[in-house]
């Protein structure tokens, strides 16, 4: 039956995607998560005796009884603990760990063919890695990124590098700088890169001193005449810059690329909070090595945690094209983007730079950097990303880090975690001035094997396999269309608006009118584990129609140690425009682009039994009342064949 | 000498109070306020740790449980060897606990980087259920693997509380 039930009214974002069990987040939770530690003596003497006598009934009282947590046996805590965890775990994006489940209690152990199976085959995926500063330079791109050459997880924090000609096609090169001073030996950790107007670089960088105090530290390439910066040489001066006043030791990290003021100075922002606003702090230099911070913040947002990774760069309002990060001027607006540490999610906000005083003011305060109705470079697993102007072939690029979905022990076991998901130009978005849009970098397409094209009508109700021959790697680009005579129907019928979430809807089995209709990836042939990316338009307030993008990984892994969430969002469709999607099927990353890239979904998947030859591609309708037609095509997307350093692996990429 | 001694034991009392709050205070934000106390109360760092200090102080809990767990995984080999399947599957997920999760959570937590160490945090708690499912509702580590989920709840909601 259509859903009229659902929780919350449609607004022109999502909510906060983060609930998967329907429960919102106690409001109250957001303002006193952290306490301050109260230290001092607490000088009220007449009520001594009485806070004693109830210290000392708590302190004796057995500890193993939990008045406030029922643990199933089946591991998930009860709806009343959830509540009491509001402010804690609904938070997190991820972390809804909800342990054998719904569909099955069957124990289960990983083996190494299903591990095996999930090292994807065009994406960049070293043992551990987050992004630092990618940039172009005599005809290589250059990737550093965070690595743990001990571990797969989290730790010991060096710069890893490689290059490519293209952003697809990879090779490793030794590692680019390692914790080798006391303002890095606890982390060589995130930074960014700046060309000079000579051509040349400057690296700013986090370390995490011998103290764990986060300051900024210059370096620079060796020899600028290597094209591929093998060696970096670190400033003898540093730290540049040292935690301010009034911001603490461990809340000072990820400079930005800096820009040009209209005074001829350098600029960056690094992000941080102050008790629980997040913020952006401002510095100009003109040497990068001695620094002048500004009174005024670029920006700051209270309730939002501390800003990681922040990035500052301007669009253009009317080209199709990336700027460089100087450019400023009436056609430009410019982007704040910060990953917020509270909940994983990078978000982001379109407005007006104040050059003068280096202030920034989002047109739309009401969607403000890092509210969670904000807007976001992608509906799912996507964090700590970063975009560089790629002035090779003048677009702005973003590319983010994709952390795993599943358990550390299967990380150990299979050897790696993480990888980044493909790169993304990125523009404003000229059609709706709202909202940016994202779309595989080109280069992505030289992947492309084999094709298949597919014209189709699918009446509702149905399902459709796609023979493709191999289905895990795979790059779908489909245009849809509501058939005319299912949506007079639909809104010529006087029913309700529809209240929808792709998060608390139910997931791709629940019916609508319109919808949901898309593919299943990764699906097998019983479609006992399978992906949906799909399309459900809900009929909205004055007989409009919404119509919303989602990825649905509930059913896509009997696995019971991985996290299985429904990401999505509303999508902006405009008048005349058929629905569009795009899925790059990569193992286990399944990346969707909604309406040329208006709406981002990057989703992890483990699935025990679609793999290899029983990986499946389905297309579906399971609405109600309307027929579709289908219109898409299906390439088999080749292997990037990323290599482990070696000159023979530099010559033979060089010469592409 | 009377009065000295009352002053002396207002004092006492105020000093004791005035520790016990801080890990009350922040045992009140977690979801097992009891046990939170009593985990902290009992480790001798409690006292004088600040927030951070008290996350370190359940990581280490958690590791020597891990390890509590480990010894009793390696006894039952012997006592109960048609469990060798589910025993061997949470001998690995302990050993991600040891090996993985806890440093990971202890360099995260101590350097300022908290999401990390939630994530250790979480996963101890995730592995052990894993464990615990293994037996299919009759496990011998019953009681070990639900207080290792425990503890990670409440150790998890304190690293949150850096963040």
């Amino acid at each position: 039956m259509a859903k009229s039930d659902a929780l919350l009214p449609i607004s022109a974002r999502e909510e906060d995607p983060l609930l998967s069990d329907g429960s919102r987040s106690d409001p109250n939770a957001e303002t006193h998560g952290r306490r301050r530690p109260v230290k001092g003596l607490l000088a009220v003497s007449f009520g001594l005796f009485f806070i004693a006598f109830y210290v000392a009934l708590i302190a004796t009282h057995d500890g193993s009884r939990s008045n406030d947590v029922k643990i199933e046996s089946d591991g998930t805590a009860t709806k009343a603990s959830r509540a009491h965890l509001a402010g804690v775990s609904e938070k997190s994006n991820d972390q809804l760990w909800k342990l054998s489940g719904d569909r099955n209690t069957v124990a289960f152990s990983w083996n190494n063919s299903m591990l095996s199976w999930q090292r994807t085959a065009f994406h960049f995926q070293p043992e551990q890695n987050w992004m630092n500063g990618p940039l172009f330079y005599k005809g290589w791109y250059h990737f550093f990124y965070q690595y743990n050459p001990n571990a797969a997880v989290w730790g010991d924090i060096v710069w890893g590098h490689a290059v490519s000609k293209d952003l697809i096609h990879w090779v490793h090169l030794p590692l680019a700088m390692v914790a080798d001073q006391w303002y890095d030996a606890n982390g060589v950790w995130t930074g960014s890169a700046t060309f000079l107007e000579d051509g040349s670089i400057v690296m700013l960088y986090t370390g995490s001193t011998d103290k764990s105090v986060q300051v900024q530290n210059l370096a620079y390439p060796e020899d600028l005449n290597d094209p591929l910066l093998l060696k970096w040489v670190k400033f003898p001066g540093n730290p540049v810059l040292v935690p301010p006043p009034g911001i603490l030791p461990k809340d000072f990290r990820d400079p930005t690329t800096a820009w040009k003021t209209s005074a001829g100075k350098w600029r960056i922002t690094i992000g941080s909070k102050i008790n629980r606003t997040g913020i952006s702090l401002v510095y100009d230099t003109t040497d990068f090595k001695t620094y002048e911070k500004l009174e005024t913040l670029l920006h700051k947002v209270p309730n939002t945690g501390m800003w990681e990774c922040v990035d500052f760069y301007p669009v253009s309002k009317t080209l199709v094209k990336g700027l460089d990060t100087s450019v400023n001027g009436p056609d430009v607006k410019h982007i704040v983007k910060a990953s917020m540490d509270d909940t994983r999610i990078d978000h982001y906000a379109i407005g007006t730079y104040f050059d003068s005083n280096g202030t920034w003011t989002p047109d739309d305060p009401t969607i403000d950097v890092g509210i969670s109705t904000s807007l976001r470079y992608d509906y799912g697993k996507f964090y700590a990303s970063k975009t560089f102007y790629d002035q090779n072939k003048g677009r702005r690029i973003l590319w983010g880090w994709i952390g795993e979905s599943d358990s550390e022990s299967a990380d150990v076991q299979k050897g790696w975690s993480s990888l980044q998901g493909i790169p993304r130009t990125v523009v404003l978005d000229t059609k709706t001035g709202k909202n940016l849009v994202q779309w595989p970098v080109e280069e992505v397409k030289s992947l492309r094997l084999s094709s298949k094209k597919f014209d189709m009508e699918v009446g509702p109700g149905s399902l459709v396999h796609i023979d493709v021959g191999s289905a895990a790697q795979l790059d779908i680009e489909a245009e849809f269309e509501i058939k005319k005579e299912s949506l007079d129907k639909i809104l010529g019928d006087a029913s309700e608006t529809e209240e929808f979430s792709c998060q608390k809807s139910g997931g791709s089995t629940v019916r609508g009118a319109l919808g949901p209709f898309g593919f299943s990836v990764l699906a097998h042939e019983s479609l006992s584990e399978q992906t949906p990316v799909y399309f459900y338009v809900a009929k909205g307030k004055d007989s409009k129609l919404i119509t919303f993008f989602c990825t649905d990984s509930s059913r896509s892994s009997f696995a019971n140690d991985v996290v299985k969430p429904i990401y999505g969002s509303s999508v902006p469709v405009l008048k005349g425009e058929k629905l569009t999607m795009r899925i790059l099927v990569d193992h286990s990353i399944v990346e969707a682009f909604g309406q040329g890239g208006r709406t981002c979904i990057t989703s992890r998947v483990y699935p025990t039994k679609a793999i290899y030859g029983a990986a499946k591609l389905f297309l579906f309708n399971n609405a109600i009342d309307a027929t579709i037609t289908a219109s898409f095509k299906v390439w088999q997307m080749n292997s990037a064949f990323i290599q482990p350093y070696s000159e023979e692996a530099v010559r033979a990429l060089s010469r592409t | 000498m009377k009065k000295m001694v009352v002053v002396k034991m207002i004092m006492m009392v105020t000093v004791m109070v005035s520790e016990a709050s801080m890990i009350e205070q922040t045992c009140k934000e977690t979801p097992d306020f009891n046990l939170c106390v009593s985990l902290l109360d009992s480790d001798p760092r409690g006292s004088s740790a600040d927030t951070s200090g008290l996350a370190l102080i359940l990581v280490d809990k958690i590791k020597g449980l891990a390890t509590k767990t480990l010894k009793e995984i390696n006894s039952l080999y012997k006592k109960r060897p048609e469990l060798k399947q589910a025993l061997d599957e949470c001998s690995r997920r302990y050993k991600t606990i040891l090996k993985a999760d806890v440093p990971e959570a202890i360099e995260a937590i101590s350097k300022g980087v908290p999401k990390f160490g939630e994530d250790g945090v979480i996963d101890a708690g995730v592995e052990a259920a894993v464990c615990e499912g293994e037996f299919k509702g009759k496990s011998p580590l019953t009681s070990l693997t639900k207080s290792m989920q425990k503890v990670s709840n409440v150790t998890r909601a304190i690293v949150r509380m850096l963040l």
